[in-house]
């Protein structure tokens, strides 16, 4: 294997490159699925049969929580991304590690969220509306969920094995995945949650 | 018993009962003779756990050309049933299962596996390269592809086959009105299969855009590696959308949900704008790379440059972005109003400009060439007159105005094959034809293919001219039968006929296979046809590393002017090279996804969450394994080499 050393780590042989790319690509698909939620979602936002419209049901608080918790999450893999570029194993270690447990905070809320909805009978049964709003929501959240499996499997694998090519270019992939589901949360919240309590 | 129930056929016939035996059987005679020949660790070994680019793509082949066998049934029952007037050989809802699962077999199931075989062969080749970016992935969406497919077929002995057409509309798809889990299977099988072309997608497009040989800029690659470089940017971009739309045509029918419903806010007409927004990206997902191996073919055979190169590709990428903007064409009756219609009607016959550009490109390749008439050249030559047939009548549909005479007639079926047989089966038969000595080390006969060729151009205008007319008549589709007054008798007794002579054409194909098998001369050289790109600078059958030097390459014809103008391909040294190791999980990964898929079509929540822990795990397994791939020594590469120089 060919290391280029300068390169950061995760760019540093051809695998890790393509990887990245392969990614990339892959998050154009991501965006593609996220795209044909929201176009499902605008068209059938209004169409609530007998059940609530998105006014009567959203609540600023756990959403702004929620908004916090995850952008906090970004800058916080963002400094674990940092502290890989310089060399720092135990600073990153706790980046990652605050990251994903803000992830279970954001997770924890948007749960509770899902249950509340369920009791003041806005289940995924009710509408057209309930039905595209809670799987675009549930959706984003299922990502949230894997991310939690996979980023809990990269930090105890950059423990075991320390910085190498191989778990730079896993940790610097994961990072771009966490932060692309900010970017779709910051939608989220702009177009469903904001525009809704409007 | 009231368990085993559910797995009961709702619709049972002799023949379906006939058919449970003969899959039985089958799989009873498989198994005993992979015991008996004790094959089992050979077909693990070479076959089951493979991440080589060539056996995954042979795979897709042996694949799609079982789909090809498994439809042509299905469209010999259905022509049967329709070559007389009040025919009782079917009943309406058989016929309505039929041509539901041929729709889906054919489409998703044949000629995608077929065109992705090739792309899996050809590709790395044609940029001379080792293998794709990502080997383990390409196992994996094999695997995943090969699974949602026979998911799908078990669907007629195991609980009932979809039958809302493989355009499963709702409400018709909805629980509603098809209660069987037939139409579950539609979503499910086709979700599985689906996330398989979407890796195809992410990795063919890294493979193209980081792996070309050194010199290979963009406007030197092959015209086929373009097609399938454009193919792949669609793949990527309709692909999730065909994910959502399965999605929540699952979560309806399993969990009574109101996406497509008439009821509480639903909207049946999402579910056909949404699977038309995939629908009309995914046609043009099959014909580009068809269009690609007319490109290989008939500039090999006329032994000239392409012409037009630099217009090839631009029109490749015009009609990548318009087919993303046409959908609507396919149901300008459902009720949009004049304007929408009249914008759709543009972008659908803005669409002809770019591809009456390639036919023209091909025809002045001929024009001057010094043709010669091998059976990939005679696929290509009856492609283009046909092929027309097809595109002009597309134009015809486009007229949102004149489409609400033909709409759901039997001139829309004549005008989808006539561009999808001609299109797409002609090129898969070309290209098949055409890299089979690259792929098995020796040529398919060439009189028995050229028979084949005309008989199957010939069946396929017997077959579907006859349509336009009864269609024009008002023959409507998906109907399983006409009374004697219409008239339509003697035209679809025509078509049965055209019909037949298909299937004998596709018996010619499985007979030339076993007839070169077992007579072909073996010793022919590596670049049988005098053909133009890299995959014929290699030896035939090609070695695991395809190139024991990485080519370097100067033009867009680099293996011709190699040929020509003494250009040097290889330059150096032999060096020890990287390979990735085999792997079982993508396969065993897949299995997990066929138990997951099998669950939710009957409901079965245990075993569905067990089998999601289960791919979960397997995930997991591939995060923390240690892979480093392998090396073949110089030495090894010596061997290898001078072995297949003596054989060649
Ligand atoms: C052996 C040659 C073939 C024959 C005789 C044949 C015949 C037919 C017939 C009779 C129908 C049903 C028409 C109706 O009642 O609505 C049909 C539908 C269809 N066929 Fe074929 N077919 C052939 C090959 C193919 C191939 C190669 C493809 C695709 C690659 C294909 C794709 C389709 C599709 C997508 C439908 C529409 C299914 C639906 O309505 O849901 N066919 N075909
Ligand atoms: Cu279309």
């Amino acid at each position: 294997m060919k290391i280029d050393h300068s390169l950061p780590l995760e760019y540093s042989t051809e695998e890790n490159r393509l990887k990245i790319l392969g990614f990339w690509i892959f998050l154009g698909a991501e965006i593609m699925l996220f795209a044909t939620l929201f176009a499902s979602y605008f068209t059938l936002v209004d169409r609530t049969g007998s059940g609530p419209s998105g006014a009567d049901i959203f609540e600023i608080t756990p959403v702004l929580i929620e908004t916090i918790v995850l952008l906090t999450s970004s800058f916080t893999i963002g400094l674990g991304v940092h502290a890989m570029r310089i060399g720092n194993k135990k600073a990153m270690l706790s980046f990652f590690a605050i990251t994903l447990l803000l992830g279970a905070g954001f997770l924890g809320v948007e749960i509770y969220e899902f249950v509340h909805y369920a009791h003041i009978g806005a289940g995924i049964q009710t509408s057209a509306f309930t039905a595209i709003l809670l799987t675009t929501l549930g959706t984003h959240g299922a990502h949230v969920t894997l991310g939690l499996l996979w980023g809990t499997a990269i930090i105890l694998q950059v423990k075991k094995r320390g910085l190498t090519p191989e778990t730079a270019n896993k940790s610097f992939i994961f990072s771009l995945y966490w932060h692309f589901l900010d970017v779709v949360w910051i939608f989220i919240f702009s177009f469903v949650y904001l525009k809704g309590m409007m | 018993m009231e368990f085993f129930e559910r797995f009961a056929i709702p619709h049972p016939s002799p023949a379906i009962y006939a058919s449970m035996v003969a899959i039985a059987l089958t799989m009873v005679a498989i198994v005993a003779g992979l015991t008996y020949f004790k094959k089992w660790g050979y077909l693990w070994r070479e076959w089951l756990t493979t991440v080589d680019h060539k056996r995954i793509g042979i795979m897709y082949l042996i694949s799609a050309l079982l789909m090809l066998f498994r439809g042509g049934a299905d469209a010999i029952m259905l022509r049967a049933q329709l070559a007389v007037p009040e025919n009782k050989l079917l009943d309406a809802q058989h016929y309505n299962e039929i041509f539901t699962t041929h729709g889906i077999v054919m489409i998703l199931f044949m000629a995608m596996p077929f065109i992705i075989a090739l792309m899996n062969f050809v590709v790395p080749l044609q940029i001379g390269a080792r293998d794709v970016a990502f080997p383990r992935l390409n196992a994996l969406s094999f695997w995943l592809f090969f699974m949602g497919a026979m998911l799908l077929n078990i669907s007629f002995v195991v609980g009932g086959s979809p039958d809302a057409g493989w355009t499963s509309y709702f409400p018709l798809a909805g629980t509603e009105f098809s209660e069987s889990v037939g139409s579950n299977y539609y979503m499910i099988a086709i979700q599985i299969a689906g996330i398989g072309t979407l890796m195809t997608g992410v990795n063919f497009l890294t493979t193209i855009l980081r792996m070309r040989a050194p010199g290979m800029t963009l406007m030197k690659m092959p015209m086929f590696t373009w097609s399938v470089l454009v193919t792949n940017v669609i793949i990527v971009f309709a692909f999730p959308v065909l994910t959502v739309l399965l999605a929540m045509g699952t979560f309806d029918r399993l969990f009574a949900t109101h996406f497509f419903t008439t009821t509480n806010g639903g909207m049946d007409m999402l579910w056909a704008n949404l699977f038309w927004v995939w629908g009309h990206p995914e046609v043009y997902i099959l014909i580009l790379p068809a269009f690609g191996v007319y490109s290989e073919v008939i500039s090999t055979f006329a032994r000239r440059n392409l012409y037009g190169y630099k217009s090839m590709v631009a029109s490749m990428v015009l009609i990548s972005l318009l087919s993303f903007l046409v959908w609507t064409h396919h149901f300008f009756t459902m009720g949009q109003g004049a304007l929408t219609n009249s914008i759709f009607s543009i972008t659908t016959m803005a669409i002809a400009v770019p591809t009456g550009v390639k036919i023209f490109n091909w025809l002045l390749t001929l024009w001057k060439g010094k043709i010669e008439i091998t059976t990939p050249m005679l696929y290509s030559l009856l492609f283009i007159p046909l092929f027309t047939i097809g595109g002009v009548t597309g134009v015809m549909l486009g007229m949102s105005a004149a489409d609400y005479q033909y709409h759901n007639t039997m001139f829309l079926v004549a005008h989808f094959h006539m561009v999808i047989i001609p299109g797409v089966v002609f090129a898969m038969l070309a290209g098949l034809t055409y890299w089979w000595p690259k792929m098995f080390g020796f040529m398919l006969n060439e009189r028995i293919g050229k028979w084949t060729a005309w008989i199957i151009g010939i069946s396929t205008l017997v077959a579907f001219m006859p349509m336009f007319f009864s269609g024009l008549d008002g023959q409507a589709r998906r109907m399983y039968t006409y009374s004697e007054s219409t008239g339509y008798g003697p035209l679809n007794m025509i078509s049965f006929i055209g019909a037949v002579g298909l299937a004998v054409g596709f018996v010619l194909i499985a007979y030339n296979v076993y007839y070169s098998v077992r007579y072909s001369p073996r010793n022919i050289s590596a670049d049988p046809w005098d053909a133009r790109s890299l995959e014929w600078a290699t030896h035939s059958p090609v070695p695991e590393y395809n190139f024991a030097i990485v080519p370097q390459v100067d033009s867009s014809e680099a293996f011709w002017d190699a040929k020509k103008k003494g250009h040097e391909l290889f330059k150096g040294e032999y060096e020890k090279i990287h390979m990735p190791n085999n792997s079982g999980v993508p396969f065993l990964m897949s299995c997990i996804f066929f138990v997951w898929g099998f669950s939710l079509v009957f409901s079965m929540w245990i075993p569905a969450i067990a089998a999601t822990i289960g791919i979960l795990a397997c995930m997991a397994h591939r995060s923390f394994e240690k892979d480093h791939g392998r090396y073949i020594s110089v030495e090894e590469v010596e061997e290898t080499e001078s072995k297949l120089r003596g054989a060649s």
